[in-house]
């Protein structure tokens, strides 16, 4: 590997670690929770409540809805890791650290995203293992699963790092997680499947991207989907390149970073 | 011998070019040298080192590090470049080790080399026993050193240290002080922006004055020292003062907390013989005279004064 290339790695590296590190030392407050929360939507919605409900489309309640619950866990997860990172940092003055040192832009910005993707995946894995508790998950199409879950947990990742850059405040990084995040999650077909909506709500709940996310993982898991799993991977896929070359922008502009 | 550091009309404006906080800087610095950079608070220091480190974007103007131009070769330009800020800028959270391996693979540096070049700047500083310390229970002089060490993990020919020993213990500003004159001997060029004028005065060999954004003054020290129009000595009395001397054109006489002091300063042409002479006549006798330290003090306010009026 020529010089420049292994500097680049050992700078890509380090910045992933500390961010793995650091999730991994906090794990009572990063890993623990999400799992609290899920087995309690396991316990109430899968068993408790989904036992009267019956089936959806076919598929009994809880193993219908535990697709969608562990995709939550991995977008809630992956921004919030980006985002209260990289604005600590910011808040710290320790992003000064990379500003100053040669690891270029683009490095910064992938490192973060990989950080917070990764701590995305360590939950939604947490979130799988205990829905085995609740149900049976046959693995439906692999490539599709792995490819739903990492694209979705790095454009979130993305998405938290364009928070954290605009962020002035703590308050600034809780808004985009409670009032967008949470509503588009809850109606992004996690708990019902979008057939049974009337047809404009049908078509409203088309134009929120997470019903595509839910519904590609629900398929790779379950083989079931409202939606056309090859449009929603392209669709994604075009939206983490769109985020990262904006993100890569407002670092190359020093926006929220630099005077 | 090459340039450390070389500025061309350094500009940078704030609020849509409304303040100018720099008004076309030129500076240039030799490799090798210990170099003061002064002015008051908001005279542009700080915009000047934040430009230099890629922390503030600059509005005009040209920064080569060692010659590498900071706009088209940033990387070498970078890391060529270690930078002391004046605030404390790492995670709290982190350990004092981890701080400097992590800033260490930013340049580059694979975990092994850099654990190793950690221990020997932990040791060469006194943080040796802190290394797996969380930074945040540092006290105030070491954390001002862990910033000297992380700044130097990358071994960087040219070290930029913004008021490295702010609220130090004069133990420990000793300690940072020979340390800093020896990585300068090994041929380190530094940059040190001080509000301890005395500092400046024993470390440095050449200096710049920036005031509201310019720079009024750039030569060495000791030139500068040779301009003074006054000299300054504080005067140890057989017995306390009760009433001062009258001062003169030539002589000042100031008192001074301990009332067995006086503070005397003379004008530049005046000799020691007029100073005793107006001692004999008021009646004071001299028991010790020492010249004042901080000559540069007084020079530095002279000088932004007679900026302030050539402004005016």
């Amino acid at each position: 590997m020529p010089l420049m290339q292994k500097e680049i790695f050992v700078s890509l590296k380090t910045i992933v670690t500390k961010e793995v590190k650091r999730f991994m030392r906090i794990w009572v407050q990063t890993l623990i929770p999400p799992a609290v929360t899920m087995v309690l939507y396991f316990i109430i919605f899968g068993n408790l409540v989904g036992n009267r409900i019956g089936e959806m489309q076919g598929i009994t309640y809880i193993t219908f809805i535990v697709p969608g619950l562990i995709m939550m866990s991995v977008i809630t997860n992956a921004y919030s890791n980006v985002v209260s990172s990289f604005f600590s940092n910011k808040f710290q003055h320790s992003i000064e650290e990379l500003l100053v040192s040669p690891t270029p832009n683009w490095v910064i910005l992938l490192g973060f995203v990989l950080g917070g993707a990764l701590r995305g995946l360590a939950v939604g894995t947490i979130v799988t293992v205990l829905s085995l508790f609740f149900t049976e998950l046959q693995l439906h199409h692999l490539a599709v699963t792995i490819a739903i879950l990492t694209l979705t947990a790095i454009l979130f990742a993305i998405a938290g790092f364009i928070n954290a850059i605009y962020a002035k405040s703590f308050d600034d990084i809780t808004v985009i997680p409670n009032f967008v995040l949470t509503p588009l999650t809850y109606l992004g077909g996690v708990f019902y499947s979008i057939e049974l909506l009337p047809e404009f709500w049908r078509y409203l709940s088309m134009l929120n991207p997470i019903l595509y996310m839910v519904n590609t993982f629900r398929y790779g898991l379950i083989g079931f989907s409202d939606i056309n799993v090859h449009v929603a991977l392209g669709v994604i896929t075009l939206f983490v390149i769109f985020l990262f070359s904006f993100a890569l922008y407002l670092l190359n502009k020093g926006i929220g970073i630099k005077q | 011998m090459t340039i450390a550091l070389d500025i061309k009309n350094l500009q940078k404006t704030y609020r849509n070019g409304t303040i100018h906080a720099l008004k076309g800087i030129d500076l240039q610095i030799q490799s090798g040298d210990f170099f003061a950079l002064l002015g008051a608070n908001g005279a542009g220091k700080s915009t000047t080192i934040g430009i230099i480190s890629s922390l503030i974007k600059k509005t005009a103007g040209s920064v080569h590090i060692l010659g590498y131009d900071l706009d088209t070769q940033a990387n070498q330009a970078k890391k060529s470049l270690g930078v002391v800020p004046q605030e404390f800028n790492f995670n709290q959270f982190e350990k004092v080790e981890d701080i400097l391996i992590h800033q260490a693979g930013y340049y580059g540096i694979a975990a092994s080399i850099a654990r190793e070049k950690a221990a020997f700047y932990l040791k060469a500083l006194g943080l040796e026993a802190k290394a797996q310390t969380p930074s945040m229970r540092l006290s105030g002089g070491m954390k001002r050193r862990l910033m000297i060490a992380r700044a130097l993990i990358h071994q960087p020919r040219l070290l930029i240290l913004d008021e490295p020993t702010a609220g130090v213990d004069i133990e420990v500003r000793r300690l940072m002080w020979q340390f800093l004159q020896e990585i300068n001997q090994r041929g380190t060029t530094i940059i040190l922006t001080t509000h301890y004028l005395e500092e400046a005065e024993q470390l440095c060999r050449n200096v710049a004055i920036i005031d509201h954004g310019e720079i009024v003054v750039h030569q060495p020290i000791k030139k500068l020292l040779q301009h003074s129009q006054r000299k300054s000595f504080i005067l140890h009395l057989t017995a306390p003062v009760t009433k001062l001397p009258a001062s003169s054109d030539h002589v000042l006489f100031q008192a001074m907390d301990d009332p067995d002091c006086i503070e005397v300063s003379l004008v530049k042409h005046a000799s020691l013989n007029d100073l005793f002479r107006y001692l004999d006549q008021a009646g004071l006798k001299v028991s010790e005279i020492k010249t004042r330290r901080n000559r540069l003090e007084e020079l530095f306010v002279d000088l932004i004064d007679q900026h302030k009026h050539t402004k005016q």
